[in-house]
């Protein structure tokens, strides 16, 4: 499974800064808390150089069930969005399309 | 909260740096350099196209967008646009949950008011 987890990054924290590992588990768990947590009281969390959480208050809406085809309202509800900073968009769409050239000269040459 | 009437502004990375360093027990200059290599981290995750996953937080993915035959709207120019990759999160069980109950029960406060 390759994924960024909190313990993986609270484990770059004890390499990079040399915390202790519960103070960096402690300071991933608190981030994400924090973060839910003003989210929670309707804010918006701006990270300048990632991107931003938005809220997004979304109308009742007529839905159905896929199945039955039966008419449900969708009540209206709250959800959280996230739109990526310039600077996040740049280093994935580079880095990534880096590879896919790789890819692509690999397949040629073959 | 000193500025009542800003409670709806958003919060940004320096808010969160206070936040979190009344919170826990080690200098500002050491949550301040945290909290930029937890984001560093996972921008560097995304960018080598790893997927993040933060439980009862969410997880982000690459979305991947295919070549479009754009045209310069000025000029009805055709431009090719290249496939690219973009970042997409998906919020968890618990963040969807939290943010969603909170806000049913501001409007139902509101209409009794």
């Amino acid at each position: 499974m390759s994924s960024l987890t909190k313990a993986l990054i609270a484990e770059h924290l004890f390499n990079t800064l040399g915390l202790n590992m519960r103070e960096a588990k402690e300071l991933v768990e608190l981030f994400f808390e924090e973060t839910r947590t003003v989210l929670e009281s309707g804010r918006n969390v701006k990270l300048s150089g990632f991107g931003n959480f938005v809220l997004r208050d979304k109308k009742q809406r007529p839905g159905r069930n896929p199945k039955t085809g039966e008419e449900i309202p969708i009540d209206a509800r709250r959800v959280v969005t996230f739109r990526a900073g310039q600077k996040l968009k740049l280093r994935v769409e580079k880095h990534v399309g880096k590879e896919i050239e790789n890819a692509n000269r690999e397949q040629e040459e073959v | 909260m000193a500025n009542n009437n800003q409670e709806t502004a958003p919060i940004v990375k320096s808010d969160l740096i206070i936040a979190l360093s009344e919170k826990v027990s080690l200098p500002f200059k050491d949550v301040e350099m945290a909290v930029n290599q937890i984001l560093d981290c996972m921008s560097t995750a995304l960018s080598n196209g790893l997927r993040i996953e933060i439980r009862s937080f969410g997880s982000f993915r690459l979305n991947y967008c295919p070549p479009r035959r754009a045209h310069n709207p000025k000029t009805g120019e055709k431009v090719a646009t290249i496939d690219k990759y973009r970042p997409h999160f998906k919020p968890g069980k618990e963040l969807r949950e939290r943010v969603n109950t909170a806000f049913l029960e501001d409007t139902e406060v509101e209409e009794v008011v």
